[in-house]
């Protein structure tokens, strides 16, 4: 059984990848680069990760979201945060990861941001 | 309730998980408190991902170590890999501007900063080991 749940919502024109589970080493990280990659396949760059549902990140987790972040601004896109965990957000802390990602609260206030 | 837990695994990425899992539960059977299980389960994620990885190079041939120890006052982790070895000095700061975007190199930076005392050396008959350590609060 899979440590991860990946659902996607449409909201104009961001995507937003609502994550449920562990985004760690194998099957988590990997699931979360599949579905970035195929969003923008798609032509989908303007994404919005949701990690609400987030209960544990590892260092491949964290690698992957910068990854993912990487990616979509290569296809002129936008990659942003959403409703970090405590956990999440002192890991992002630790490696100064803060400083590179947009992170939102409210998902409306996320959306209005990529206007 | 043993005092000391001794796991050998193949160099599978599936084997992070299991000891990972062993490792909270060890600590959390001790009643030692959600945030020392947290600390412990992601140093020895790390640990043994990098042992995995990096030390065994995947082959599964070759198994990795681990031990963990209640010693009373702090609980003790060794990994123990049997590779060729690495510079951890040598490992560039995760934090450094110039390496912010890079995917991974952040292993040791999680295991430094969940454990207390975080060392390398080459274990008898081959490879590396590092061993950890928490102080119980």
């Amino acid at each position: 059984m899979s440590d991860i749940t990946i659902t996607e919502r449409q909201a104009g024109d961001v995507t937003i990848v609502d994550l449920e589970g562990k985004v760690t080493i194998g099957e988590g990280s990997v699931a979360l680069r599949t579905t970035i990659r195929r969003l923008l396949g798609e032509g989908k760059n303007k994404i919005l990760l949701n990690l609400a549902g987030v209960g544990y990140i590892d260092s491949s987790g964290i690698g992957e979201l910068v990854s993912s972040f990487t990616a979509v601004k290569k296809e002129g896109g936008t990659l942003k945060l959403l409703k970090l965990t405590q956990k999440i957000q002192d890991l992002l802390a630790i490696t100064k990861l803060l400083t590179v990602f947009d992170v939102y609260d409210d998902e409306g206030e996320a959306l209005s941001s990529y206007n | 309730m043993s005092e000391t837990l001794e796991i050998t695994l193949p160099s599978k990425i599936g084997s992070v998980e299991e000891v990972a899992t062993a490792a909270e539960e060890f600590v959390a059977s001790r009643g030692l408190g959600d945030e020392m299980a947290y600390a412990v389960d992601m140093a020895v994620r790390e640990a043994v991902a990098n042992a995995v990885k990096h030390g065994n190079k995947l082959d599964d041939s070759k198994n990795v170590e681990v031990t963990l120890a209640d010693t009373g006052d702090a609980i003790k982790v060794t990994v123990r890999d049997h590779g060729a070895g690495f510079d951890v000095e040598g490992v560039p700061d995760p934090t450094d501007p110039e390496h912010l975007l890079c995917t991974n190199g952040r292993g040791i930076l999680f295991m430094r900063s969940f454990m207390d005392e975080v060392e390398w050396a080459n274990a008898p008959g081959g490879g590396l080991m590092v061993k950890m350590s928490k102080v119980k609060k």
